[in-house]
C-alpha cells in the first residue's frame, strides 16, 4: 500500500501541470495528503516485529538482462522517512498557498522532488534507488532558478551542479558495488562479502558522494546559497527531506554495502561532523541574511546526524534517523517563518532591518510560532530536537568522548545563533526604542495577517515535534530493530 | 542464385532505391510545391520496413556483402525510422528550392545507411560509407541562399574525402595483408597468420579507423562538425547526427569485434597491450574531454550540440572498448537513443530558427511562454542528454559504464568509466544552460510571433512529441529496446 505513495505523487505532479492553473494547488494539496495518510495508516497499522526486516513490497522485473528489478521494501527507517516526507510535503503546500507565478509548473516540480524523496526512502533495488535520487536534482534546479529570490540563478546552479557532483561519486561506488556483487539487490548486497581493500576505497567514494547532499562540511557550501536563494518551498523541501536523501542513502547502500570501509573510515566521518557542527553554528552567529542564519543552522544539525552514523551503534544510529525526522520538520518550520511568514510581508531578511520593526507586536502568531521553533532547534527538553541530539550524544560518547566534549561548544553556539536570529527578527530593541522615544507607533507597519493555511502548516509542524519531543519512543520503537539488524553493528 | 532471389533479398534496399526516383520524378513533374513527395518518400520507407519483417530472418550472400541477420535487420530499420523522422523535419522548413532532389537525396543517403549496416565485407562497407557520404556532402550545402550552409557542405565534403581516402589506403593495407575482404575470414586469418601484431598491421588498422572516428565526429577528427551542425539545413544536420552516426556506430562495431577481434589488445590502466581498444581508448577518452570543454563555451546551441556530440561519441566509443556482447549492446543502445533525441532536438532548434530567426541562446529565450510543448519536450532531450534518469540517456550511461566495468578483471576500465562520469557531470552544465535560456530567461523578443504555417507546424510539434515520448519511454521501459538489441547479437 505504501508504495502508493510514489505513483500519487508523480500522477499528481502530471495532473498538476496539465489541469487548469485553478486546480493546481489543491491536486498538490490532496496528493501530499494521500501521501502522508498513507504513511500514517500503515505506521499505525503495521506490526512493529515486521519493521525490523528490509521487507519488499513489490518486485518486478525491470531489465532482466542487467539484473534490474522494480523492487520496493519497507523497514523502520525507511517508514520513519516517508512519514516526514508526508509532513513536510503537507506543510510545504499550504505553505505556497498564494504562488501565483507560473503555478502548475510549480507545484509540477514540487510534487517531483516529493515523488522522488518517497521513491528513495522506499527502493530495494540500487538502480532504482539512484534513478529517484538523481531525479529529485533537476525539480530542485527550476524550483529555485524560476521561483527563487536572492541571486536565485546561482544558487540554483551551485546547488545542482554540487549534487551532481556527489552523484558521480555514487555512480562509481554503484557501479562498483554492481559489477563486483553481480546484483542490484540491496538486501542481497548488504550479504555479500566485498574483498577489505575495494571497501576501503569504495565506501569513501560512495559515501562521500552520498554526503555531499548531506551537507557534510566542507561540501557544503551549497546548503547555505540553496537555501537563501530558494523559494520559501524549495527551502522547505530542501532543509526538511531532500538533505535527508543524502545521510539516509549513505546509512542504507554505503554504511550497509561496505562495513569493513566504514570502519577504516569511521573516524574521519566523525571528524568532519564534529567540525562541521561547530564550524556552520559558528558562520551562522555571523550571518545577518536570516535564511543564511537557518541554512547554516541545518549544515550544522545534519552533522549530529554524520556524528550519530560515525558512532556506529545502535543507539547512535538510531538517534540520527531519528534526528533526519526530527531535523525535517524543525527546518521547514524555520523556513516557514523566515521565508513566508516575514520575508513575504516585510520584503526583507536582513537582520538589522527587521529589528526595527518590532515584529513580535505585528505578527504575534509568527512570532510564537518562531519561538517555539527556534527552542526545537536549539534543543530545548520537550521538542524533538532533544530528544534526538541527546540519543546521538549517548551514542557517540562511546565511541568518541572526545567529539562529545567539543559537540558540547557546538550546543553552546547554536543556542546562541538561535536566539541572537529570535531576539534580532522578532523582538528587536531599535522599534521599541523608538517608539518609546517617540511616543507613537509610528515604527509599527501593517503586515497582512497570517493566513489559515499558514497557520493550519505551522500548527502541524509545532504539533509533530512536540509529540514526538514527549514520546520519541514512538518513532525509536520503530528504527532501533531496522537499525540493529544492520551488519556494521555486528 | 538467381538474380529474382537477390532482388528478394535486397527487396528493402530496392524499394528506397525505387522511392528515390519516384520522389525525383514527382518533383520534376510537379508546377508547384507540394507535399506529395514527401507522402511517397515516407510511404516507400514504411514499406521497406514491411519488406524487412518478411525476409528471412539469417542469409548471408557473397562472403558478407549483403548479410541479414537479427541485428542487420533491427537497425535497418532503426536507421529508416530515422529517416522517417528526418523527412517529417524538411515538411516544417520553409519550403527548400529543390524538394524532390532533397528528399530523393535523403533516401538514397538512407540506402547507404542501409549497406552500411548489412554488410559484412570491406569493399561493400565502403562502397555504403561512399553513397551515405555524397548524399550528405550535398545535403549539407543544400541551402544555396545561405553562405553558412556552403560553408557546411565544403567542410564536410573536404574532412570526409580525405578520411575517406586513409580508410581505403587502411583497407587496402588489410586487403594485402589477408588476402580477403570478408570481416569473418580476415578474422580467421589474423588469428593464425599473425598471432603477434606487425607495425603494417598496426598503420591498416590504425588508417581504417580514422574514416569512422570522422564519421562519428570522435576527436581529433570532429573539427567539421561544428560547422555542419550549425551551417548545414536542419533537417540535413539532424540526419548527419542521427542516422549517420548510428550506422557508423553499427560498422564500426563490426569491423572491430568481428574483422579485428584478433588484435583487440587491452586499454586497462596498468595493463596497455597493443590492438585496436587502446586506440579507441585514446580517442574515447580525447573525445569526452575536448566535446565537453569546448561545448562549455558555446554560445549556440547547435554548435552546442556538435561539441556534445563529440563528448557522446566518447562515450559510446567505451562500450567498444570493453568488447564484449555486453559492451557492444550497450553502444548500440546508446547510439540509437542519442539518435532519437537529436533529431527530436533539432526539431525544436527547426522551428526557433523559423520564428526567431537564429539557433542562438538568446533566440530560445522565454520558449516555455511561447510554446510550452516545445519547451518541455527541448527540456526531455536535454536532461536525457545530461544523463537524468528517468530519461533513456541515464539508462544508456548506466548500462555503457557497468558493461566497461565488467570487461577485464579488476575495473581494468575503471579510468575510462571515471572519465566518462566527470565529462557528464561538466555536460550537465552546459545543457542546463540552455534550459535556464527556455525556462528562466525572459524573452527578448516581442510577442511571440503568429504561427504562419499552421500545419506543418502541428506536424513538427506532434513529430517532437512522439519522439520526447520515446526518450522517456526508453527510459522508463529501457528493455523494450535493450533486450531486443542484446538478443539480436551472437
Amino acid at each position: 500500500m505504501i508504495a502508493w505513495t510514489i505513483y500519487l505523487t508523480f500522477g499528481g505532479a502530471v495532473l498538476a501541470l496539465l489541469l487548469p492553473r485553478a486546480f493546481a494547488r489543491w491536486i498538490a494539496l490532496l496528493t501530499t495528503i494521500a501521501g502522508l495518510a498513507l504513511g500514517a495508516v500503515v505506521f499505525v497499522d503495521m506490526p512493529i516485529a515486521d519493521l525490523a526486516h528490509f521487507t519488499t513490497i513489490v518486485r518486478v522485473p525491470w531489465v532482466p538482462a542487467l539484473g534490474m528489478n522494480y523492487h520496493l521494501a519497507l523497514d523502520g527507517i525507511s517508514l520513519t522517512m516517508v512519514l516526514v516526507t508526508g509532513i513536510s510535503a503537507v506543510s510545504t503546500v499550504l505553505f505556497s498557498w498564494d504562488v501565483e507565478h507560473r503555478q502548475n509548473e510549480f507545484f509540477f516540480w514540487l510534487l517531483l522532488v516529493v515523488a522522488g524523496c518517497y521513491g528513495v526512502f522506499l527502493s530495494a533495488d540500487l538502480f532504482l534507488l539512484f534513478v529517484f535520487y538523481e531525479l529529485v536534482i533537476v525539480p530542485k534546479y527550476f524550483l529555485i532558478a524560476i521561483f527563487g529570490s536572492t541571486n536565485k540563478e546561482y544558487g540554483a546552479m551551485k546547488l545542482t551542479l554540487y549534487s551532481f557532483f556527489g552523484g558521480m561519486f555514487v555512480f562509481v561506488g554503484i557501479l562498483v558495488a554492481y559489477v563486483t556483487g553481480g546484483s542490484l539487490d540491496l538486501n542481497q548486497l548488504s550479504q555479500f562479502e566485498f574483498s577489505t581493500q575495494l571497501q576501503s576505497w569504495a565506501f569513501p567514494l560512495l559515501f562521500l558522494g552520498f554526503a555531499v547532499l548531506a551537507g557534510i562540511w566542507p561540501l557544503h557550501t551549497w546548503a547555505p546559497t540553496g537555501h537563501a536563494a530558494a523559494p520559501t518551498a524549495g527551502s522547505m523541501l530542501l532543509a526538511g527531506i531532500v538533505m535527508k536523501l543524502g545521510s539516509y542513502a549513505g546509512l542504507r547502500v554505503a554504511m550497509n554495502f561496505f562495513p569493513q570501509g566504514f570502519q577504516m573510515w569511521g573516524k574521519w566521518i566523525a571528524v568532519l561532523a564534529v567540525i562541521g557542527i561547530v564550524y556552520a553554528a559558528a558562520v551562522a552567529l555571523r550571518q545577518r541574511d536570516l535564511k543564511f542564519v537557518i541554512g547554516y543552522s541545518s549544515v550544522s544539525h545534519m552533522g549530529f546526524v554524520l556524528l550519530g552514523f560515525a558512532a556506529a551503534n545502535a543507539l547512535g544510529v538510531s538517534g540520527a534517523v531519528l534526528q533526519m525526522f526530527s531535523h525535517g520538520v524543525i527546518a521547514a518550520l524555520l523556513f516557514a517563518v523566515a521565508g513566508r511568514m516575514i520575508y513575504r510581508r516585510t520584503h526583507t531578511r536582513q537582520l538589522d532591518a527587521l529589528s526595527g520593526m518590532n515584529l513580535s507586536q505585528t505578527m504575534p502568531f509568527a512570532a510564537f510560532t518562531f519561538v517555539v521553533a527556534a527552542a526545537a532547534s536549539m534543543g530545548i527538553p520537550g521538542f524533538s530536537g532533544f530528544a534526538a541530539e541527546i540519543t546521538i550524544l549517548i551514542g557517540a560518547w562511546k565511541t568518541y568522548p572526545i567529539a562529545v566534549w567539543i559537540v558540547g561548544v557546538g550546543i553552546v553556539l547554536v543556542a546562541a545563533f538561535t536566539l541572537r536570529a529570535l531576539k534580532l527578527s522578532f523582538f528587536g530593541e531599535k522599534g521599541v526604542q523608538a517608539e518609546i522615544a517617540t511616543g507613537t507607533t509610528l515604527g509599527r507597519e501593517e503586515f497582512k495577517p497570517i493566513t489559515i493555511p499558514e497557520k493550519i502548516g505551522a500548527c502541524m509542524l509545532m504539533l509533530t515535534t512536540l509529540a514526538v519531543g514527549v514520546y520519541p519512543k514512538m518513532l525509536l520503537d520503530r528504527i532501533m530493530p531496522a537499525v540493529e539488524t544492520m551488519r556494521f553493528l555486528k | 542464385m538467381s538474380y529474382l532471389e537477390l532482388l528478394k533479398l535486397a527487396s528493402p534496399e530496392a524499394v528506397v532505391v525505387l522511392t528515390a526516383l519516384v520522389v525525383l520524378s514527382i518533383g520534376l513533374l510537379a508546377k508547384r510545391p507540394t507535399s506529395a513527395g514527401a507522402f511517397v518518400a515516407g510511404l516507400g520507407l514504411m514499406i521497406s520496413i514491411g519488406a524487412i519483417l518478411l525476409l528471412p530472418s539469417n542469409k548471408t550472400l557473397f562472403g558478407g556483402m549483403l548479410v541479414i541477420s537479427p541485428l542487420t535487420s533491427l537497425f535497418k530499420i532503426i536507421c529508416l525510422a530515422l529517416a522517417f523522422f528526418t523527412i517529417l523535419l524538411t515538411q516544417a522548413e520553409k519550403a527548400p528550392r529543390h524538394p524532390g532532389e532533397y528528399l530523393a537525396l535523403v533516401l538514397l543517403a538512407t540506402v547507404g545507411l542501409m549497406l552500411l549496416v548489412g554488410s559484412e565485407e570491406l569493399l561493400m562497407i565502403f562502397i555504403g560509407l561512399e553513397l551515405l557520404g555524397l548524399s550528405l556532402y550535398v545535403m549539407a550545402a543544400f541551402d544555396k541562399t545561405d553562405v553558412r550552409s556552403a560553408e557546411a557542405g565544403l567542410k564536410y565534403f573536404l574532412f570526409g574525402s580525405t578520411s575517406s581516402a586513409f580508410t581505403l589506403f587502411g583497407i587496402s593495407l588489410i586487403y594485402g595483408m589477408t588476402g580477403t575482404t570478408g570481416l569473418a575470414q580476415i578474422a580467421a586469418r589474423l588469428a593464425t597468420a599473425f598471432p603477434t601484431p606487425s607495425g603494417l598491421l598496426a598503420v591498416g588498422i590504425v588508417m581504417t579507423l580514422v574514416g569512422f572516428a570522422f564519421k562519428i565526429a570522435a576527436a581529433p577528427f570532429h573539427l567539421w562538425a561544428p560547422d555542419a551542425y550549425q551551417g548545414a539545413p536542419v533537417p540535413s544536420a539532424a540526419f548527419i547526427a542521427s542516422g549517420s552516426k548510428v550506422a557508423s556506430f553499427v560498422v564500426l562495431g563490426k569491423i572491430v569485434l568481428v574483422g579485428f577481434a584478433p588484435v583487440h589488445g587491452s586499454a586497462g590502466w596498468h595493463a596497455m597491450v597493443a590492438g585496436w581498444s587502446p586506440v579507441l581508448a585514446a580517442l574515447a577518452a580525447l573525445s569526452i574531454v575536448v566535446g565537453n570543454l569546448v561545448a562549455l563555451a558555446q554560445q549556440n546551441v547547435r554548435r552546442l550540440l556538435a561539441y556534445s556530440a563529440v563528448a557522446h561519441a566518447g562515450y559510446t566509443l567505451i562500450g567498444f572498448v570493453a568488447g564484449n556482447r555486453e559492451g557492444f549492446s550497450a553502444a548500440l543502445f546508446y547510439t540509437t537513443i542519442y539518435a532519437v533525441t537529436l533529431i527530436g532536438a533539432f526539431g525544436v532548434v527547426g522551428v526557433v530558427r523559423r520564428e526567431t530567426g537564429g539557433d542562438n541562446f538568446s533566440n530560445f529565450a522565454g520558449l516555455a511562454s511561447r510554446s510550452p510543448l516545445l519547451a518541455g519536450c527541448m527540456a526531455v532531450f536535454m536532461l536525457s542528454l545530461a544523463g537524468i534518469p528517468p530519461l533513456a540517456g541515464f539508462f544508456g550511461k548506466f548500462y555503457l559504464f557497468s558493461a566497461a566495468l565488467h570487461a577485464g578483471a579488476n575495473h581494468a576500465l575503471l579510468w575510462l568509466v571515471a572519465l566518462g562520469l566527470v565529462g557528464s557531470f561538466v555536460s550537465l552544465y552546459y545543457y542546463l544552460l540552455v534550459l535556464k535560456a527556455i525556462f528562466v530567461d525572459a524573452s527578448s523578443l516581442a510577442a511571440a510571433a503568429p504561427m504562419e504555417h499552421m500545419r506543418s507546424d502541428f506536424l513538427q510539434q506532434t513529430t517532437v512529441a512522439v519522439l520526447a515520448a520515446a526518450v522517456l519511454f526508453l527510459g522508463v521501459i529501457p528493455n523494450v529496446l535493450a533486450s531486443r538489441i542484446l538478443a539480436a547479437i551472437p
